[in-house]
């Protein structure tokens, strides 16, 4: 077993060597071609010319309700139609990431449009008449729909992505002593993944195995979910996503297709296949909540801050315990002795809440980026100056050092590239015709992790290499990057290595989630290739370390040896393992980063256009240039969405997620999105993993929205505490000389 | 009922009620057009139909007997890739790769309206006839839609096809 556990910061390697000079570079996508040609295979696309079935989902037709009978009768006697799966043990929601099952109905309707049977018919157009033939009597049960009127209703739950509280100090006696008080609480609605791929999954049984090609990110508990939700045992389950048209975390639990998918392939004696509807993908998988998060801030009257509160409250349904994680960079972000960060989760009947791109960060710092700006201003400090006023020089939470913390250097390489200091001074105070220009920037930080992982690589006698690993890419460029660590780390030009993903029969990894799918899964392949180094080395009779490889080729003094003479006719295969160790106790660990936005506010309409938007990021080693800067124009790009767009509505009488297709949800598009520049700075973490680089995908997103609504403020002097800032929210503060301005 | 999809002519035993994107993807294994909303609502289906974008699951397969249709699997294959798909594939215009079928397709389609002459939204003057301005991509193409997000490459990726289109044309 090739295993490496991070207990001590890596020294120098392979990639700083840079030998092969393939590491870092922005190479095309590995898989580029078949994506743009068509032919890159999701999952509702297998199974191709086989004799199979199509499922359509019966949604639950109220918020919340017991179940008394469901009559399929009229359904079944329609020609075509093959089986109508109902019963107790059908998914109520997509599962929670990493649990060991998602949540069933059991006679029972826990949110509007819940799953409560599925129709599997010969073609897609009889299985979706037949779902309307399906009478479902229910008694009805009065929901909770809203938590603005049951505020302090919240429990603390240990099922978090963080713990519920962190401490530090007596916040509340700091805070009743601090000379400079700071209290204010803003609001993020629910939002929505919305990813282009709607959850599908594709069943087949081979006797009592059971094939499923789903749209998943973590295989690894995704199959466990399937076998659970389908009552096997999970050796007798496979599971492949070898493409995904997008997770944002909405796919790190299965979707309730892969389970349905199965059920009626089981009952219908046929393969068959489900994607779920636009409709069923934003009323039936998951969501994020929306928050309420007051924030407390105290700080002597030159402006350096003493203590910090941040305080979430969240829905979830009943029996999660999951929670958006606003306060996840309150913990560490700042300086301030004393410290408060809590989370409450308010049950309420509307559909589960679970992870969305950067949990936490992505809503919480919406909150606190406002609030330090808010803070700014009102000690009259540039909000840059702000912020390297309140630097802390380690984890003021737990005392441990940063791994490495890049954000000053960020934020003032953004100041400078982005011309900070031509910003109007007050606000209001630039006006171009009708539109009124702010300029408004924010920090970003996103928590890393590494996490267990294994890939193997496969050495053919003619000095090709294969990487085999059950991690999966969804669009992060996580193909490319296994190809470019194998083919730096073994000295190989990449078009000599080719990658295998996606399937539970391949070395079980992490998957993609949380931002650490890069580090994990390519800390996997660096052990592996570590391994196949060695062998190398035993065969030629040399150390290691005396190895250069380039080309294809090992050189060890003067001799230069061709890999298809060292294989000599051998297949090689090695599982390399990383594993999390010390270094992630005995060091804080995150990416970090800033935003610099202009906006032009209309000072008519309240319209909001995005004109600049910077930023610079430091996340380690940059694994491929190209893939890392197009991560952060998606999180740049949900940042707009959410400053101004996104809001998940929920009707509060019955539970209805009102708006629930692209149309009504409003995601940024092609007109909304200005030139973007991202600069990504050179940094190496040592402690981060063997290739010193830390999570990239989801730092963009974190604060980003909040540096433009900063912009907002100083285009119109209105701080909108309450996201998404639309015009109806910006009209009232606009300037009341509007007939001037035409 | 016949359907001529990238110049070839399939022969096909259709339900009235099946749009020509379930024809394509669940008949004739053309699974390159993504369904991502099945409403006309994120443009991932986009074909050309006698030259002309439209949404694919908006439209049902028995209208299209005697048209032209081009799916994205008709433009080019990954040994022989069309220049949109060689500019997408270079300026990083996707990440996930779903929604990338139909922004090439519809960018092909966008085009060829705009040398037609075509006004949009953002065209300044319509007596002049539209230029193509970044302004102009991102107006025509925002019918579809990129949850990666990954517009600022696309709209390079365009803007790079385009030169090259006339170059050869």
């Amino acid at each position: 077993m090739n295993e490496h556990v991070m207990n001590q910061p890596i020294g120098e390697t392979r990639l700083d060597r840079n030998t092969q000079g393939v590491i870092g570079k922005g190479v095309d996508r590995y898989e580029g071609k078949l994506k743009v040609s068509g032919k890159a295979p999701y999952a509702y696309e297998h199974l191709i010319g086989e004799k199979v079935a199509y499922g359509f989902v019966v949604p639950g037709p109220v918020g919340r309700a017991k179940v008394r009978s469901i009559d399929t009768s009229r359904a079944m006697a329609e020609p075509g139609v093959l089986a109508v799966v109902t019963g107790d043990g059908l998914p109520r929601s997509s599962a929670q990431p990493m649990s060991p099952a998602g949540q069933t109905m059991d006679g029972e309707i826990f949110h509007y449009n819940q799953p409560v049977a599925l129709v599997v018919a010969e073609s897609f157009e009889i299985a979706r008449h037949a779902s309307h033939l399906v009478k479902v009597d229910y008694e009805e049960i009065e929901g909770r729909y809203e938590i603005e009127s049951r505020r302090g209703t919240g429990r603390a739950t240990d099922a978090g992505p963080m713990a519920a509280d962190t401490k530090r100090g007596d916040f509340e006696k700091a805070f009743a002593a601090a000379e400079v008080q700071f209290d204010q609480t803003y609001r993020t609605p629910s939002y929505h993944s919305a990813a282009m791929e709607p959850h599908t999954s594709v069943a087949k049984w081979d006797g009592d195995q059971l094939t499923v090609w789903s749209s998943c990110q973590l295989l690894e508990t995704n199959v466990q979910q399937i076998a659970s939700g389908v009552g096997v045992d999970v050796s007798k389950v496979r599971l492949l996503s070898p493409y995904i048209g997008g997770g944002f975390g909405s796919k790190l639990g299965i979707g309730p297709d892969a389970v349905l998918a199965a059920l009626g392939a089981r009952e219908a004696g046929r393969p068959v296949k489900l994607a779920l509807t636009r409709q069923n993908v934003f009323q039936t998988t998951s969501r994020r909540g929306e928050t309420i998060q007051r924030v407390r801030i105290g700080a002597t009257k030159d402006g350096k801050i003493t203590c910090f509160a941040h305080e979430t409250e969240t829905p979830n349904s009943e029996g999660e315990g999951f929670f958006e994680p606003s306060g996840i960079s309150s913990v560490f972000l700042y300086a301030g002795a004393d410290r408060l960060v809590t989370h409450r989760v308010i049950t309420s009947d509307v559909l589960m809440c679970s992870a969305v791109r950067a949990p936490g960060e992505a809503t919480g710092m919406l909150a606190t980026e406002s609030a330090l700006d808010e803070l700014a201003v009102r000690f009259g400090i540039d909000p840059v100056e702000f912020r390297r006023m309140n630097e802390p020089d380690k984890d003021p939470q737990q005392d441990v050092p940063f791994s490495s913390r890049k954000l000053l250097e960020c934020i003032e390489t953004g100041a400078k590239r982005f011309g900070w200091a031509d910003r109007p001074k007050t606000p209001g105070s630039r006006r171009e015709g009708e539109w009124l220009i702010g300029y408004g920037m924010a920090s970003a930080s996103r928590a890393n992790s590494l996490m267990q992982s294994s890939a193997e690589i496969e050495m053919t006698p003619d000095g090709r290499a294969t990487v085999k690993t059950a991690m999966t890419d969804i669009g992060t460029g996580t193909y490319t990057i296994l190809q470019q660590i194998a083919a730096e780390m073994l000295g190989m030009p990449l078009d000599q290595v080719d990658v295998l993903l996606g399937d539970t029969s391949l070395p079980s990894s992490s998957g993609s989630g949380g931002s650490w799918g890069a580090n994990s899964a390519g800390s996997s392949v660096y052990v592996a290739a570590e391994a196949v180094i060695e062998e190398f080395a035993k065969r030629l009779g040399v150390e290691a370390d005396a190895l250069t490889l380039k080309d294809g080729h090992a050189i060890s003094g003067n001799r230069q040896i061709p890999f298809s003479e060292i294989l000599n006719g051998d297949t090689i295969r090695v599982v390399g393992t990383i594993k999390p160790g010390d270094t992630s106790d005995k060091t804080n660990q995150a990416s970090y980063g800033a935003h610099y936005a202009e906006v032009a506010v209309n000072a008519t309409t309240g319209e909001t256009r995005v004109r600049r938007l910077l930023t610079v990021g430091a996340a380690g080693r940059i694994l491929n240039e190209k893939t890392a800067t197009s991560q952060c124009y998606g999180g740049q790009i949900w940042g707009i969405g959410y400053a101004l767009e996104e809001d998940l509505v929920v009707d509060a009488r019955n539970g209805l997620i009102v708006n629930h297709d692209l149309a009504e949800y409003h995601v940024p598009v092609h007109a909304d999105v200005p030139k973007l520049d991202v600069v990504l700075l050179e940094e190496r973490d040592r402690h981060a993993s063997p290739l010193a680089g830390k999570g990239i995908g989801e730092l963009a997103i974190a604060g980003v929205g909040a540096a433009i609504n900063n912009a907002i403020y100083n285009a119109t002097g209105a701080r909108i505490r309450e996201y998404p800032v639309t015009m109806d929210k910006l009209l009232p503060h606009l300037p009341e000389d509007v007939g001037a301005a035409a | 009922m016949k359907l001529k999809i990238n110049g070839t002519e399939h022969e096909l035993d259709v339900d009235t009620r099946t749009s020509l994107l379930d024809a394509c993807r669940d008949h004739l294994g053309l699974t390159g057009s993504k369904k991502g909303c099945d409403h006309g609502q994120c443009g991932a289906c986009t074909m050309l139909v006698n030259g002309r974008r439209i949404n694919s699951c908006l439209t049902l397969a028995v209208m299209h007997e005697g048209d032209e249709i081009t799916t994205i699997e008709g433009l080019g294959d990954p040994g022989n890739l069309h220049p949109m798909q060689e500019a997408f594939l270079h300026h990083d215009g996707f990440q996930c790769g779903y929604c990338t079928p139909g922004q090439i397709v519809s960018a092909v389609g966008m085009l060829g309206e705009v040398s037609d002459g075509w006004p949009s939204h953002a065209t300044a003057d319509v007596k002049d006839g539209a230029s193509l301005s970044q302004g102009e991509i991102r107006e025509r193409m925002s019918g579809n839609l990129c949850r990666c997000s990954a517009y600022p490459n696309i709209v390079d990726a365009i803007e790079t096809a385009s030169a090259k289109m006339k170059e050869t044309a």
